[in-house]
């Protein structure tokens, strides 16, 4: 790695441009905007070229010079660079030519891209000098701050709705984290995250850290333009909670191109909403910035489940801006979602990945993805967190005595199976 | 009792570090152009140049957002609670 190891200057307010220390800050003290990092990407461009990446450790961290921290990582190093998969028999089934899958469900070590934000918010914790690390989380987020705080040493509190699915509730508690289970929706766990990190010294990763914490999901795309042999997808299908990772995708992409590494060329990034908690979609399809909030998310899909979602506009911006479109789909559709993608690709998504196979579907079925042009599902979570939204969907099995007369007796009509 | 505007913590000092202020006007328009004059400098804080509320600042009428209400125009009676309330980040 190069001597140089500070290629971000400020934070920048996404609204009015104000600049502001790199601090555990996130919001602009003039009109309330996001704040963001702020790169010098001249800088940048003379430092990184694909040879240089591609002689790096295959880790998210092989973009280190367009990720927000001053010196080398020292959380979660092994994070990331999950498999690009070509899914020609879900491409069969889905009626295109060219389909792959980004499969974030085999991510390093909590099975989900939120591994990839919490290595770098809590890098830049660490950096900032925080001793306690905490989160407002639907599941997985809660999942990869517990591991990875406990491997780092540090002590962390995740708040998440009390009625998250069993394993994903086991999943944080495992690692010796306080978790701390709220009677409410996400909506108000997330408000009264933003009252204790106002009041409490912590480093709140998508809070106060969230600058340096969201940019850690451009990763992602960063690893689908390599992985395609330094092509974007003409298409990429990417599921919406607050909208943040749809707009990182997005930007990791542009950011190649700004960088040199890519040639100009065109994309387009589409956003996947359960329809029992869709407003990005909903304001999408009615051509409208304005993100009307639902107060009550009744979904099975618990990790998308925000009513108010932080990045709405910017989703809305992103797709508007590349020619993508919004879709949602209901539990029925997800969970068949869930099955085309095991039985077509043998790949076990949660309940967000059942969203981003059955609107992508319906964006192929409708036109808005031609079927002779490339696709990137972003598949983002493993299905053994959420097991229970799908049990009893896909069958039980049969159950026989060890016996092989009652074994010949099931198999006889199946016409697959023959005796050798 | 007359309508009341609670104030966010990041634009108390602007109020003198009052968190309830009354609300004087018909419409939160005219509420918010006289807040302006009781206290200078608040207007640019939670509408744009062109007038409108900020993208990240949301007001609620007695927890009703007034982007799905009647926005500027909004009628406010005796009694009302006004919020100026920053977005929250997170997800």
């Amino acid at each position: 790695m190069s001597e140089q190891k500070t290629f971000f200057s400020n934070l920048k307010c996404r609204e009015c441009g104000r600049l502001y220390p790199k601090e555990a800050i996130h919001i602009c003290e003039f009109d309330f905007g996001p704040l963001e990092a702020a790169y010098d990407y001249d800088l940048i461009a003379k430092h990184i070229n694909r040879d240089i990446i591609q002689s790096r450790p295959q880790t998210m961290w092989r973009y280190r010079e367009l990720l927000p921290i001053d010196g080398d990582p020292t959380v979660g190093f092994q994070v990331g660079f999950t498999p690009l998969v070509r899914a020609d028999r879900l491409a069969r089934q889905l009626g295109v030519e060219e389909l792959y899958i980004k499969n974030d469900t085999v991510n390093y070590p909590t099975l989900s891209f939120k591994d990839r934000v919490v290595s770098v918010a809590l890098s830049r914790a660490r950096e900032l000098g925080f001793q306690v690390v905490a989160c407002a989380s639907t599941g997985n987020l809660a999942n990869s701050v517990a591991a990875n705080a406990a491997a780092a040493g540090l002590t962390s509190y995740v708040l998440i709705p009390a009625n998250l699915e069993k394993s994903k509730i086991v999943g944080s508690l495992v690692y010796g984290t306080h978790v701390i289970g709220i009677e409410g929706a996400y909506d108000q766990v997330n408000r009264l995250c933003s009252e204790i990190a106002g009041k409490y010294g912590w480093g709140f990763v998508n809070v106060n850290l969230r600058p340096y914490y969201a940019e850690g999901s451009k990763s992602m795309g960063f690893e689908i333009a390599e992985q395609l042999d330094w092509k974007l997808p003409k298409h990429t299908v990417i599921p919406m909670a607050s909208g943040s990772l749809l707009t990182k995708i997005h930007k990791a992409y542009n950011e190649f191109i700004k960088v040199g590494i890519l040639p100009d060329q065109s994309f387009s990034v589409h956003g996947a909403q359960a329809s029992g908690c869709s407003p990005i979609s909903e304001a999408h399809k009615k051509k409208t910035d304005i993100v009307k909030p639902v107060p009550n998310p009744n979904t099975i899909v618990k990790s998308l489940a925000i009513g108010t979602p932080a990045d709405g506009y910017y989703a809305l911006r992103s797709m508007e801006q590349t020619g993508g479109s919004a879709e949602d789909c209901t539990d029925e559709e997800v969970i068949q979602g869930i099955r085309d993608l095991a039985e077509y690709a043998g790949v076990f998504a949660e309940t967000a990945g059942g969203v981003t196979v059955a609107c992508a579907r319906k964006l192929i079925n409708s036109g808005k993805i031609p079927r002779n042009e490339s696709i990137v599902l972003c598949i983002t979570g493993h299905g053994l967190k959420t097991q229970e939204a799908i049990h009893g969907q896909c069958g039980e099995p049969r159950i026989i005595k060890p016996s092989l007369r009652e074994f010949e007796a099931l198999v006889k009509n199946d016409p697959a199976i023959q005796p050798a | 009792m007359p309508a009341q505007v609670r104030i966010p913590s990041p634009l108390r000092k602007l109020t003198n570090e009052q968190e309830l202020v009354p609300a004087e006007g018909a419409t939160i328009g005219d509420i918010l152009d006289n807040l302006n004059a009781s206290f200078p400098g608040l207007f640019e804080r939670i509408c744009d140049e062109k007038g409108n509320v900020r993208r990240f600042v949301n007001i609620f009428v007695n927890d009703e957002d007034i982007r799905f209400l009647q926005e500027k125009a909004t009628p406010v009676k005796e009694g009302d609670e006004i919020s100026i309330v920053p977005a929250i980040a997170g997800g």
